[in-house]
């Protein structure tokens, strides 16, 4: 892995137990209307394993620092270590390859690809790593979601808990280190909200992947071991 | 290292016909601007081929057998048509210019192309006649009167019926038939009048046969196998080296046509590529909108981890499949183009065009359409491949800048210079396939600074009080704006289009509207020697006549120059024309009036030494030539050197009575000779005179230069309505670009619109605010089209035509409305549907 001779150092500190680690991060975005500062000096770690509700108004920062974690966009200062990694040093293309093997993300609005099939959309990842048997794992991993009798259904025809599994099968189809899960329920009917985020935490508990979560409902970062708060882009409140 | 690339490209293809399988709607236009620019260029270099392949198959029909040698003035004598016995069959015909005469009726004349036949025309083809009435029994003797067959349009302008009497010369013949198809006709933009046809036996008893008369004797061969017709003509040449006949071959029947059609291929593969390139803006654009609906998709792959080589492979193998669709069906539609045309022109064209399969213009056309997809693709791919994951965050109203690679920019480059490269190799005009992609060149940077200055005045006006205006306004200068290469495409339509029309409108107003006041109303050929006399005091008889003016003409071919022949000289392009037949010679002790001669000196009156030429001095430029250097003419079969002792210059647009080579006194005059006149006159006495001139010499030919302008005018008109209408598949392109840009803009119109609706906005305000955009648009564009066009047509006609320039308001004016038309319909067809749209569901999903 190219990212990963880049970075000698960053191998060792795979070997701690910290997942997640950010320190003093800031980001400012340049607008037509001038600079909008949307992070203002976050600090936190999150251990591996560990499962964490980000909570906090709109406008907060949440998705941004999600966004960051997952190296999709570039803090402005800060260090960022996800999975032990410091993704400050690394190009576009090193970010992909860094995310398809490390990162599962889950978003609000699904982003499944609506010309491939519900196997396809979860073998994506697999085939982006050069998986060979990657069908055969995407469709293991529909099982699990409940969906192994929707293999060859395209988005479109399904329904929105339907498509939300199909994108957390995609999620946890490479085995990440880290999942990172956007409001998953925003979409979703309370049912089928729950059934959803049942799945989730399920996976995530048995296969030890830290989880990252954003939400806006309280109950759901209940469930998390811990919650961060975020307000204009600072941490108010750790728990 | 090589097996990452081919498993990632492998890939790449698995997921671009994932992502095709939503279909290709996305790409419609590109597809169709592709396969109308492929097939432009396919059709057009298809039909060239189809009718060069008929020319050829054609070539001795045209001619009329295997060799046609044609002589001036003056017969064949015993000895040579003896040694044309030689081969298996000859014909001999006589051509000349003739006033056609109805006895029967007001006697009413008209000028004519006689052709005189012998018994063994046409030795190859048909003579087709109307109600199949067979060609010797047409013309066979009856009642004491030879029989005559002519055009149609004869029979109109003379009010003549089958079996009227029609008087020509002293003789009078029998109109026997109507003239369906002649074999060996080509069409002549130079013809006078309409064909008449009579037995060569019955032409001595119209005593128009005497000495210098413009008379044209042709005598067809038709070889037996064992004789190439090269061997033939080369031992014809050695056994009568003084001949002075003009020497033509089956593959070479149509010298004049040849030309056309060459100057034809270069008109229409120029409107292929420009074709081409507008389509290859919408090319551009569609690629652009379609990878404008995938950021989501490509920012997705990149969050799962795709590397931008494989975004770039992915859309890259999309785009190339629809680009083989495009070119193929392209291909398809080029390579029919001729079963179209031949009917349509079957009887407008003297060839029928050989139907077949011509690879070549396919495989030259196909080239241009590969290279224009993936020049003009390039640009929205490579920003494709840097489209940041982070865009799954953005929405339209914050579209992400990306800026372009440097090695995609060397490439889009290396692109253009490769159609460049191929533009100029596929092109018989090397130069002129310079100086128009130089003129594409210079006239697409113009747009582009053009646009950029509009968007840049459009950005500085903010006071505006009109609400729609102001909206309109704003939506030409927003983020991610269509407002450059809508001004690009369409305006490089245009621009060629008003060049065109341009050009056009300026040669059909010379001739026209511009008819010199001092030229003259009629030219009178063929005034015999002893008839000058008669003819001048019956001139002067005809009250309130003007300028009249009389001189002796002879025939003789330019041979060498410098004693160098001619063959080998390199002439200029634009005189070439003075050395490929006969030119009219005159001499002169005195200069015409209103001569003006630029360099050297006039002989003296009463000159009596060697020949000496005065000489115009553009055709002297063209040759290379100047004072003291000599020029060679072959004057009925004597070769004359002549001392070019001045050069003048000539406006030949004024119609004057002049001449192109004057001999000094003392060497023509005891030549075989006739006399032409000019004469002004005015309008309401030009029949009396015509009368008049009838009535006393049967022998002289009459032609009105009313008539014959007139008849030019109406030939290029109608070549003028074929050009506009070929160039106006330019502007459809264009039209299918803009149709694809405002269709790419659908979505955010949609929005918009939905938005103001929201806000309280009628759906008139909405509509009129964007009709309003588009109107603006459309004028815009135009305006920018019409000041490039101008400056590129004056260019044209002033500084390569060297003719006088006129701004035509009209032209342009009818431009303009078609650019306004074109844009506000298509702006209200892709308005109207985001009008109908309901906010909730649109809101609910935002």
């Amino acid at each position: 892995m190219s990212y990963l001779t880049k970075n000698s150092n960053s191998v060792s500190k795979n070997r701690t137990k910290t997942a997640i680690h950010l320190d003093d991060v800031t980001l400012t975005l340049n607008s037509a209307a001038g600079e909008v500062k949307i992070l203002r000096g976050l600090s936190f770690d999150i251990n591996k394993g560990e499962s964490v509700g980000i909570v906090g108004p709109s406008g907060g920062g949440k998705s941004t620092m999600m966004m960051v974690v997952a190296g999709l966009e570039q803090a402005t200062s800060g260090t960022i270590k996800t999975a032990g990694i410091d993704l400050s040093s690394l190009d576009e293309d090193e970010l992909a390859c860094f995310r398809r093997e490390n990162i599962g993300i889950v978003f609000q609005d699904f982003h499944l690809i609506p010309t491939m099939t519900a196997q396809e959309n979860v073998a994506v990842p697999l085939e982006f790593s050069g998986i060979k048997n990657a069908n055969d794992l995407a469709k293991k991993q529909l099982k699990a979601v409940g969906l192994d009798h929707r293999l060859t259904h395209y988005p479109s025809q399904l329904s929105g808990g339907e498509q939300q599994r199909v994108a957390l099968a995609r999620a946890f189809a490479i085995q990440p280190k880290i999942l990172l899960a956007d409001e998953p329920t925003g979409n979703l009917d309370g049912k089928t909200g729950k059934v959803v985020m049942d799945l989730l935490f399920k996976l995530q508990t048995t296969t030890a992947t830290t989880l990252m979560l954003i939400s806006h409902d309280p109950m759901l970062a209940n469930r998390c071991d811990r919650i961060i708060t975020l307000e204009d882009g600072r941490v108010i409140k750790a728990k | 290292m090589v097996k990452t690339h081919i498993n990632q490209f492998s890939l790449a293809i698995k997921f671009a016909l994932r992502e095709l399988r939503g279909g290709i709607k996305g790409f419609r236009i590109f597809i169709a601007c592709l396969a109308l620019g492929v097939g432009t260029i396919a059709g057009m270099g298809t039909l060239t081929k189809s009718i060069e392949a008929g020319l050829k198959r054609d070539g001795k029909k045209l001619l009329g057998g295997d060799i046609s040698l044609r002589l001036l003035h003056r017969p064949a004598d015993k000895e040579q048509i003896k040694y044309f016995k030689t081969a298996t069959k000859f014909s001999e015909i006589i051509e000349m210019r003739v006033m056609a005469q109805n006895t029967s009726k007001s006697e009413k004349r008209a000028l004519a192309e006689l052709k005189a036949v012998d018994n063994a025309y046409p030795l190859i083809g048909e003579m087709l006649l109307e109600k199949n009435i067979k060609l010797k029994k047409a013309l066979a003797m009856k009642d004491g009167l030879w029989g005559a067959v002519a055009d149609d349009s004869l029979l109109n302008k003379l009010h003549l019926k089958i079996g009227n009497i029609l008087k020509i010369g002293d003789s009078q013949f029998r109109l026997t038939g109507v003239i369906k198809k002649e074999p060996d006709r080509i069409a002549n933009v130079l013809s006078l009048g309409p064909r008449l046809m009579v037995p060569t036996a019955g032409l001595a008893a119209t005593n128009l046969i005497q000495p210098g008369s413009q008379i044209r004797y042709r005598y067809r061969i038709l070889l037996p196998k064992s004789i190439t017709k090269k061997s033939w003509s080369t031992l014809l040449e050695e056994r009568f080296p003084e001949a002075g006949w003009r020497i033509r071959k089956s593959e070479e029947a149509a010298p004049g046509l040849q030309r056309f059609i060459d100057q034809m291929i270069l008109f229409l593969s120029f409107v292929g590529l420009t074709t081409l390139l507008i389509g290859g803006t919408g090319v551009s654009n569609a690629v652009s909108s379609y990878l404008e609906s995938k950021v989501k998709i490509i920012a997705t792959y990149k969050c799962l981890g795709a590397k931008s080589s494989l975004i770039f492979q992915v859309y890259f193998v999309q785009v190339i499949t629809l680009a083989v669709l495009g070119t193929i069906i392209g291909l398809a539609i080029g390579s029919l183009l001729p079963v179209i045309t031949i009917n349509a022109l079957n009887d407008l064209w003297p060839v029928r065009p050989e139907f077949g399969f011509y690879p070549k213009p396919l495989v030259i056309a196909g080239l241009f359409g590969s290279l224009i997809a993936i020049t003009f693709t390039l640009w929205p791919l490579s920003k494709a491949q840097e489209i940041p994951a982070a865009n799954l965050y953005r929405d339209i109203t914050q579209p992400a800048i990306i800026r372009l690679r440097g090695k995609f920019m060397f490439a889009i480059i290396f692109g253009a210079l490769c159609l460049s490269g191929l533009t100029i190799i596929t092109s018989n005009e090397k130069w002129f396939s310079f100086y128009f992609i130089l003129g594409v060149a210079l006239t697409l940077i113009l747009l582009k600074c053009s646009a950029t200055l509009v968007l840049l005045l459009a950005k500085k006006i903010n006071r505006i009080r009109n609400m729609e205006f102001r909206l309109a306004l704003s939506s030409l200068v927003r983020p991610g704006t269509n407002t450059s290469s809508i001004i690009i495409s369409l305006g490089l339509g245009l621009t060629v289009l008003i060049t065109i029309a341009l050009i056009e409108g300026n040669l059909s107003r010379q001739i026209k509207e511009r008819l010199p006041a001092m030229a003259p109303s009629f030219f009178f050929i063929d005034i015999q020697p002893n008839q000058t006399v008669a003819f001048d005091r019956v001139i002067k008889s005809i009250p309130k006549t003007g300028e009249f003016k009389r001189m002796a003409t002879l025939r003789g071919r330019i041979v060498k120059i410098n004693q160098m022949p001619v063959e080998n000289v390199n002439i200029d392009a634009g005189v070439r024309w003075a050395i490929r037949g006969d030119r009219t010679l005159t001499y002169a002790t005195k200069p015409a009036k209103g001569s003006k001669i630029v360099a050297g000196e006039w002989w003296p009156e009463n000159y009596n030494g060697p020949p000496l030429i005065s000489l115009d001095e553009k055709i002297a430029k063209g040759f290379g030539v100047s004072l003291g250097d000599t020029l060679t003419l072959n004057i009925l079969g004597r070769n004359i050197e002549a001392k070019i002792s001045s050069l003048r210059e000539i406006d030949w647009r004024s119609l004057r009575f002049d001449f192109a080579i004057i001999f000094s006194p003392g060497t023509l005059e005891s030549a075989p000779q006739s006399h032409i006149a000019a004469l002004q006159s005015p309008k309401k006495i030009e029949m009396m005179v015509e009368q008049t001139i009838g009535d006393h010499f049967n022998n002289i030919t009459i032609i009105k230069v009313r008539e014959a302008l007139q008849a030019a005018a109406t030939i290029l008109d109608g070549i003028g309505t074929a050009i506009r209408s070929t160039a106006a598949i330019t502007i459809f392109v264009g039209s299918l670009v803009l149709a694809g840009a405002i269709a790419a803009g659908r979505r955010r119109r949609i929005y918009e619109s939905v938005v103001f609706k929201v806000l309280g906005a009628t759906r008139y305000t909405i509509l009129k605010s964007f009709l309003i955009e588009y109107g603006l648009l459309g004028f815009i564009t135009s305006i920018i089209s019409v000041l490039i066009g101008t400056i590129a047509a004056w260019s044209i006609v002033v500084l390569l035509m060297d003719m006088t320039w006129s701004f035509l308001p009209i032209t342009v004016l009818y431009t303009i409305c078609l650019c306004l038309i074109i844009t506000l319909l298509f702006g209200f067809t892709g308005t109207w549907h985001a009008l109908g749209q309901k906010a909730a569901p649109l809101l609910r999903n935002k």
